[in-house]
């Protein structure tokens, strides 16, 4: 990592990257607060109150994958109530949720019902969507963007400010389904679309990036990555802060590259292996009933000053007690 | 015939290829009065996310059929803009049966996972 002197933002002793680097995200959800443009975490479980000084908390949630119905993951429905629950109990509501993709497993209409219902059901202000491969394949995403869509351009794209953070949603999924590569791909016309859309945005304007695949390529035998994502990238660089937020592994990784950082969250349906640690993607099997609660666990991250570490945090549903492991160094 | 009609209601069921294969070729032939040297229907088998196997070799009127044993759904999609054969989404145990009529590659993948492929050559 480079000298984190250069990207120097504030003068409260953490920099603009440290405090990135501070985001924390939660297994079932995310909570991220935004402080005079720089967002910072909130962890789900011991402490659920957003900070006093937070200008607003926004939560992810992902994955839902409603309609899924196999072993232990056969309670889909309430995993990702479990999860709404979780947002709900926050001392302050969430600003706004944003699901980033595979709302539904087979795009049946009974499963967006039931994704629009338990949605619904969260204290916010306003949810945002892009659309996983599970809500697009079976119809090139027409019931998606019948019910999810309002709004939206091209194959369901998007953009928003709130509170000074601009917010983009892209679609990388809905290429996928014609074959031509083997990874998520936003194409011409997204990235027309976005390259204008940013242009007339001050550089220290916060961005936030969210869409389905991962804009980085996590592992290519999988498909888990974006084949034109450093195109997206491209028409960010000029930005101090960019935080890109994806689902589809779900599991959890970070990186940070320049000023973006890079997320995935889990899901809250079913837990995926880690790259390469399995013969296929699908959902990790023989998991022990009385293990559920703990893949769907949340996970908080804390930037230590001295040493320029990172510390992140596992907690679990099930148990609660923290496992700690250091990266980002 | 009636024993391939119990079969087919059964689609859930996962039955021995090779007993698959010889029932089919019989009726096969028992309903189109054929020799018992027709072309017998394949089977590819969708499992951890790749097909299996990845390229069969068949002979014109030969049918493939994909059997999707995932927990997930998968497709089995002929490449390019218009298809020559698309299952659409095949949830676990689901299959779908398509009949190469005409000499040629034909190139397919899942639309959930596009980086999963396979060829079907019929010569």
């Amino acid at each position: 990592m480079s000298d984190p002197a250069e990207n120097t933002g504030s003068h409260d002793g953490v920099d603009r990257r440290g405090f990135l680097k501070c985001m924390a995200w939660a297994g079932a959800g995310l909570v991220w607060a935004s402080k005079g443009g720089v967002l910072r975490s909130i962890a789900f479980g011991a402490d659920m109150s957003a900070p006093a000084d937070a200008d607003f908390t926004f939560a992810q949630v992902s994955d839902s994958h409603i309609g899924f119905n196999k072993g232990v993951y056969s309670d889909v429905a309430g995993t990702f109530q479990l999860a709404v629950s979780r947002i709900n109990s926050l001392s302050k509501p969430p600003s706004l949720v944003l699901h980033t993709g595979d709302l539904t497993h087979l795009s049946k209409p009974a499963e967006f019902d039931t994704v629009d219902q338990i949605m619904k059901s969260i204290r916010t202000e306003r949810s945002f969507y892009v659309p996983g491969e599970h809500d697009y394949f079976v119809d090139n995403g027409s019931r998606y963007l019948e019910r999810f869509g309002k709004g939206t351009k091209g194959l369901g794209w998007q953009s928003f400010d709130y509170r000074g953070v601009h917010f983009v949603g892209l679609v990388n999924v809905a290429n996928l389904s014609n074959g031509k590569t083997g990874l998520g791909e936003l194409g011409d016309e997204q990235l027309e679309w976005m390259e204008k859309d940013v242009s007339s945005l001050a550089s220290s304007t916060p961005v936030v990036v969210f869409a389905h695949v991962p804009l980085w390529t996590v592992y290519e035998k999988w498909g888990w990555g974006t084949i034109d994502a450093a195109r997206a990238l491209g028409n960010l660089k000029r930005f101090g802060s960019v935080t890109v937020l994806n689902g589809h592994i779900h599991q959890i990784l970070q990186k940070i590259e320049g000023n973006v950082t890079f997320h995935t969250a889990r899901s809250t349906a079913f837990p995926q292996p880690e790259p390469g640690t399995a013969e296929s993607p699908g959902p990790i099997k023989n998991l022990a009933a009385e293990k559920l609660k703990s893949v769907l666990g949340l996970t908080r991250v804390d930037y230590r000053e001295h040493g320029g570490t990172l510390a992140v945090t596992d907690s679990t549903l099930a148990d609660g007690l923290p496992a700690t492991r250091e990266s980002g160094q | 015939v009636g024993i391939v009609m119990h079969l087919s209601k059964e689609h859930a069921m996962k039955f021995n290829i090779l007993f698959f294969v010889a029932i089919a070729s019989m009726a096969a032939a028992v309903w189109a009065g054929t020799p018992a040297t027709a072309p017998s229907d394949v089977k590819v088998a969708i499992e951890n996310f790749s097909y299996e196997p990845k390229t069969v070799t068949i002979s014109a009127g030969t049918s493939v059929t994909w059997v999707n044993s995932d927990d997930v759904p998968h497709t089995a999609t002929g490449a390019g803009d218009q298809p020559a054969f698309d299952s659409g989404a095949l949830d676990t145990d689901e299959k779908f049966t398509f009949t190469f009529s005409r000499p040629g590659t034909y190139a397919y993948y899942c639309k959930v996972h596009p980086h999963m492929t396979g060829v079907v050559i019929v010569k």
